[in-house]
């Protein structure tokens, strides 16, 4: 028994190494072995990175803080404009390219933020539309930077880390995305466990409990926005980078819905969701748009009913049934 | 600031709808440890009060002070800092988190660990292991683990106070912790609420008449937004004029 004055034992037990860890090395060992033997695919396999990343960005706001968002294309597109134009008229290096796009993203994040988070619901999904339409306005009309509907394009990048140069066959730009990815993936990883990760997901469950426990929801919020806003600028960027064009296209409502489909399709606030998503989205359209348009766009369509009707979890939550079927126990909420 | 000064101390308080005048001129001491029961026919803007103290509401005119400091225009987490700590009368817990991780939350935030973003380790597991205690002190030790949209509704109700105690609280506004559970249940919200420390200042609010006059040691009356009086539970129950706007009524 505990006495009732003294300070508590450490009632709960510390977190130690358990062989079910070891199931977080999958994709990073898949997406290793993958860049060894599938030649000519290196591109496609970029381009699903890119859209993970921008996936996991939107977990961050939309998953864990809740913020109802349909505008993040305007990070991806900020930070992708950002790093073209950065390469073209200051300096080509990619990792500063990508520190400066990132920057910018996350500032334009937390000055957005400021404006609209003080907001919920339908009114705050409509001023993430707004400034996301804004913002593709701008682009379209500074023609003498952006390159307007024609795109930015004769983006040059210098060789990574001035030792590894972006081969024709897009090789150093799967290793330089897939590290990338990994990074920001583990600070996602460690920020939705922190105590600001568990507050924020207070927040998206209860704003009104939060403030009764001293929380600065709005602060909060601007923190989460600014940083899913950085991650999806480090996506924007990374596009710039390895395509080597930055179209208006990133800026577009559509790349907004595209990301958003992907991380319902996936699981929301499993991050791994947003993997799982990307890949099937990506590889979908690649493969059925081989054969007609409206075949992938009816394959994704089915799929998203399917999943948004019977399946509460996206995929991942599939996955986590039929682990804790095989485990014989019930499901279990994966945050607890 | 000596002991004998209250821990809170409200002057002039006012706050109108309107034309509809909700709270007017409250005057309101509590001192440390107190244990006061603040009763008053429905509509006597008791809810109001607790949102004005606790700056869910902005007040049109008066002072709050807590501990020598006016709070008056505070935001509401900077007075849950100054340990002020209210509950709520219909539940706003977070029902998809656990009971443990409703505490521990509350925990983050006292100790400012909220807003660290990349050590989720060691911090958080000291904010549950406190928070196991709070619950433990609750008497709802066992249902650490439990979802809270699972767990029965009187619990639930304990799950409130312990997060509010977990706040390290000076003065604790619980505002009606028996709302929802049968008069024959009420015994353990009373159970609970005399295992609060001794040292912090609560005001009760409360429909059950049996458990504000066997909990408080006074009791304030709230009438149309103004303080009728304020007496001993004795007295109060002995009081022509609150018999007739109140106790008469329901027949207690």
């Amino acid at each position: 028994m505990t006495p009732i004055t003294q300070n508590p034992p450490a009632a709960v037990p510390a977190q130690s190494f358990r062989p079910s860890m070891l199931w977080h090395a999958l994709p990073w060992a898949l997406a290793i072995g993958i860049y060894f033997i599938a030649d000519g695919y290196h591109g496609l396999g970029t381009n699903i990175m890119i859209w993970i990343l921008f996936a996991v960005s939107l977990d961050l706001a939309l998953g864990y803080g809740g913020i109802i968002t349909l505008g993040h294309a305007a990070f991806f597109g900020a930070g992708a404009y950002c790093a073209g134009i950065f390469a073209i008229h200051v300096n080509n290096d990619p990792l500063l390219g990508l520190l400066v796009a990132t920057l910018f993203a996350g500032l334009l994040g937390f000055i957005t933020g400021m404006l609209i988070l003080h907001t919920r619901g339908e009114t705050l999904l409509m001023l993430t539309l707004a400034i996301a339409a804004l913002l593709y306005e701008a682009a379209n009309h500074a023609r003498w930077l952006t390159g307007g509907d024609d795109g930015l394009s004769g983006i040059r990048v210098a060789p990574v880390l001035g030792l590894f140069r972006f081969d024709l066959w897009g090789k150093t730009a799967y290793l330089y995305t897939l590290s990338v990815l990994f990074v920001w993936f583990v600070i996602a990883f460690f920020v939705v466990r922190s105590p600001f990760g568990r507050s924020l997901d207070g927040i998206r469950q209860n704003a009104k409990r939060m403030r009764a426990i001293g929380t600065p929801v709005w602060w909060r919020l601007v923190a989460m926005y600014a940083l899913s806003a950085a991650m999806a600028g480090t996506a924007g960027a990374l596009m710039a980078q390895t395509t080597r064009i930055v179209g208006l296209s990133s800026l577009e409502l559509l790349t907004s819905g595209v990301v958003a489909v992907m991380l319902v399709l996936g699981g929301e606030r499993r991050l791994y969701g947003a993997f799982i998503g990307a890949t099937i989205y990506v590889i979908v359209q690649d493969l059925a748009g081989a054969i007609s348009p409206f075949i992938w766009m009816f394959v994704i369509g089915f799929l998203l009913i399917v999943i948004v009707l019977f399946f509460e979890g996206g995929l991942m939550g599939i996955i986590d049934d039929v682990v804790n079927r095989l485990k014989g126990r019930g499901r279990k909420d994966q945050r607890s | 600031m000596s002991e004998a000064d209250p821990i809170l101390k409200v002057r002039g308080l006012c706050k109108n709808f309107g034309a509809l005048a909700v709270t007017q001129q409250v005057d309101l001491d509590l001192a440390r440890g107190a244990r006061i029961g603040l009763i008053g026919p429905n509509g006597a803007g008791k809810t109001t009060l607790v949102n004005l103290l606790t700056g869910m509401l902005s007040s049109d005119a008066g002072t709050i002070v807590v501990d020598g400091q006016n709070l008056e225009q505070a935001k509401p987490e900077t007075r849950v800092r100054h340990g002020l700590v209210r509950t709520h009368q219909i539940n706003t817990l977070l029902m998809e988190s656990n009971a443990r991780d409703n505490v521990a939350v509350a925990v983050a935030e006292r100790e400012n660990y909220a807003w660290r973003m990349l050590r989720f380790g060691r911090q958080w597991r000291a904010c549950q292991a406190e928070a196991q205690h709070y619950l433990e002190e609750m008497g709802i030790g066992h249902v650490g683990d439990r979802r809270v949209s699972q767990m029965p509704y009187g619990e639930q109700r304990l799950l409130e106070i312990a997060i509010g105690l977990s706040l390290k609280p000076r003065i604790l506004l619980l505002d009606e912790p028996a709302a929802g559970i049968p008069s024959t249940e009420a015994h353990v919200i009373h159970d609970a609420l005399e295992r609060l420390p001794r040292d912090i200042a609560i005001l009760l609010i409360e429909h059950d008449m049996d458990l504000v006059f066997k909990f408080a040691k006074e009791i304030v009356v709230l009438v149309m937004g103004r303080v009728l009086t304020r007496d001993v539970p004795a007295n109060i129950s002995a009081n022509a004029e609150v018999r007739s706007v109140y106790l008469g009524r329901s027949a207690v």
